[in-house]
């Protein structure tokens, strides 16, 4: 499935921050978001995910084509991670969670309660959600943080892995993950104007 | 949606998750009661019904910013907010669990509580039926408070002022079911109150979801 | 010209500010005849004496105190439906309006209340009704003052203006079924026979008029206040921006 973004502008804190962002991502291709921190790269894909509304522009397919993957991995502290990852499953109706476990390296750590997961072995579980929501375009936000060397490798090979059956992910990251048929776009050139008198309605208090 | 309510459900029993701590409050509720109005079991037969009633409300209204909160801060409402389930359905779920966490153990409970306030007799059944019919509304209604203050750091106490008022009506139905057969009222003498009841209890059920998948929404951007 | 216009801000600061003064000097007429009217050349009524003058700040001030939340419910719903910044920073500005109306309802209802009634307060379910809509605005200010985000804020009181106010109802409806009260019927209608007597009515009608343009005076003033605030917020979201 492509992705088509056309002249997309998204609002933070009521001002724009991003406009005129376009890009086509093919099936099995991956797209690396860049710039520097504040540019909108976490607004962009809350954007992307239906999370936000965009203040101009379209995004083709809709929200129900993408699963995104925050800071934060809505984790249970107090479920083991079969629990974690068979809730996500049973809620995107997805029958099976061993390929997801498998992937990321969770066998092991199946009957363990999250909550005495490392930071690492939370994030792996966090980005194993991914995997058992069976949807074609990946969203990831710095999805590298708090992993060591080998897992960064694991999540590279399953980003790879979901890129081969004709997936395709949107990544915001600063590290070169090493993906085959990863294109790069930099956000700082879509920076938003400040605002002009007339602009839109933000400006009618200027 | 019942991966979302079993899930709920399974998080309130285990440790931490807070179950049963709205019943402990009930009992104490009911315990500090004749502490302050006196033994007198004639006075307190009177105000049984009410008490319990009341004390059920707040047991409820205690346990209510756990509704989203917790969802909220570790990131799953955001994610339960890109799943393929409407934001409604899980404003519903999350009212369901929450009730069946809450209302339904107040509900069972509430008989035991009536013996140790000398409810009269007449009134055990009424009484269970009124929060059985009542508390549901109360769910719906918390959970709608819940989404208003989910995204505020300290949203518990602002809660509690958006959620009573809304809680007027209810409150009014249900105590007057539980009162009027406490006074021996057979079914003809309350009969319109606990109508009303139910109509407040179904009404809610059908159009609060939305307002608070709407505010949710509002509280995720 | 279409009315939606004056939802922009800048238009409406214009008209409002020439507005003001006029709106400002009626209600002071209005308020000063009516009251001085009301309290010192009416006869006193045979049963209640003097003390039946206070229904000209008590009438007044709960019609303003309910009709103000009908214009948050209204403002609300613009703001849902057409996005004008005006119509939810209008909705902020009346709430502490309409609930210092009420206080001064409530509070004038007691004391006309105590010699009529014996009692300072009753559970009636006029009395209640107002009680509780002052709960409602108690709310309906905390949440605005709670969010951050000026948007957030506006949007999340207009849902809970919206289902405050069908609970708002059905609580009126619940607390005439939980106590039928002691308060007369309606003072003022269009049906002459149920009104009360010629002699307080031009004075209460006066009365009520500088209520109504107290609140809308008010409601201008806090309102440009709130705009003139957004529009400082704007500036300093811009000057960051650079």
């Amino acid at each position: 499935m492509e992705v088509r973004v056309e002249d997309l502008a998204i609002v933070r804190g009521g001002l724009r921050v991003l406009e005129g962002v376009s890009f086509r991502l093919p099936s099995a291709r991956a797209l690396v978001l860049r710039g520097p921190n504040g540019i909108g790269k976490t607004t962009l894909l809350r954007t992307l995910a239906g999370l936000q509304p965009a203040d101009a522009g379209r995004v083709v397919p809709g929200p129900d084509a993408m699963a995104y993957a925050s800071h934060a991995d809505g984790i249970k502290a107090t479920l083991s991670v079969e629990e974690n990852l068979r809730f996500w499953a049973r809620l995107h109706g997805t029958a099976s969670i061993t390929a997801a476990l498998r992937d990321f390296n969770l066998e092991t750590l199946a009957e363990r309660p999250a909550g005495s997961l490392s930071a690492g072995q939370k994030r792996r579980l966090g980005l194993a959600r991914m995997a058992v929501t069976g949807r074609a375009v990946w969203l990831f936000d710095e999805p590298t943080i708090s992993l060591d060397a080998d897992s960064v490798a694991l999540f590279a090979a399953a980003v790879g892995r979901h890129l081969e059956v004709g997936g395709s992910a949107v990544i915001a990251t600063h590290i070169d993950l090493g993906l085959a048929g990863a294109d790069v776009l930099d956000l700082a050139p879509y920076k938003a104007a400040p605002p002009e008198h007339g602009h839109d309605f933000h400006e009618a208090f200027l | 949606m019942m991966a979302l309510i079993a899930r709920d459900l399974a998080l309130s029993v285990r440790a931490g998750g807070g179950f049963g701590l709205a019943l402990a409050f009930f009992l104490i509720v009911v315990t500090l009661t004749p502490f302050a109005v006196g033994p007198e079991s004639a006075t307190l037969s009177t105000i049984a019904a009410g008490i319990l009633w009341l004390g059920a409300l707040l047991a409820c209204l205690l346990s209510l910013d756990r509704i989203l909160a917790l969802d909220y801060e570790d990131g799953a409402l955001e994610l339960l907010a890109t799943a393929p389930i409407p934001l409604e359905g899980v404003a519903a779920a999350k009212a369901l669990a929450h009730w069946i966490t809450t209302g339904l153990p107040l509900t069972l409970a509430a008989p035991a509580f009536g013996v140790l306030l000398n409810l009269p007799a007449p009134g055990y059944v009424w009484l269970t039926l009124s929060l059985a019919i009542g508390t549901p509304a109360l769910s719906v209604i918390g959970t709608f408070g819940a989404a208003l203050t989910v995204g505020l750091k300290r949203g518990g106490l602002l809660l509690s002022l958006i959620v009573l008022p809304l809680y007027v009506p209810t409150l009014i139905f249900g105590a007057e079911v539980a009162r009027r057969g406490a006074e021996g009222q057979g079914l003809a003498g309350l009969s319109t109150p606990f109508a009303l009841l139910g109509g407040i209890t179904l009404a809610t059920i059908a159009l609060l979801p939305f307002a608070s998948a709407a505010a949710i929404r509002i509280n995720l951007r | 010209m279409s009315l939606w216009e004056y939802a922009n801000p800048r238009k409406f600061m214009a008209l409002s500010g020439a507005v003001l003064p006029f709106a400002a000097a009626g209600t002071a007429i209005a308020l000063v005849v009516g009251l001085a009217w009301g309290f010192f050349f009416t006869p006193e009524d045979y049963r209640q004496g003097s003390t039946v003058k206070i229904i000209y700040i008590h009438v007044p001030s709960a019609m303003v105190a309910i009709n103000c939340w009908l214009m948050m419910l209204v403002a609300s719903l613009v703001w849902l439906i057409r996005r004008h910044h005006v119509s939810a920073l209008a909705a902020k500005a009346a709430a502490p309006i309409g609930a210092t109306m009420t206080v001064i309802a409530l509070a004038t209802g007691a004391i006309w209340g105590q010699p009529m009634w014996g009692t300072w307060w009753a559970w009636d379910p006029r009395l209640t009704s107002f009680l509780v809509l002052f709960l409602f605005y108690l709310g309906y200010m905390a949440l605005w003052a709670a969010v951050d985000n000026p948007d957030t804020a506006a949007e999340l009181t207009s849902v809970l203006c919206i289902v405050g106010s069908v609970f708002a109802v059905l609580s009126r409806y619940a607390l005439v079924f939980w106590n039928q009260g002691l308060h007369q019927g309606a003072s003022l209608s269009l049906d002459k026979e149920e009104n009360v007597a010629d002699v307080f009515y031009w004075p209460l009608l006066i009365a009520i008029a500088g209520f109504v343009g107290l609140f809308v005076t008010l409601l201008l003033v806090r309102t440009r206040t709130e705009v003139r605030a957004r529009r400082l917020q704007a500036l300093m979201a811009r000057e960051r921006m650079g």
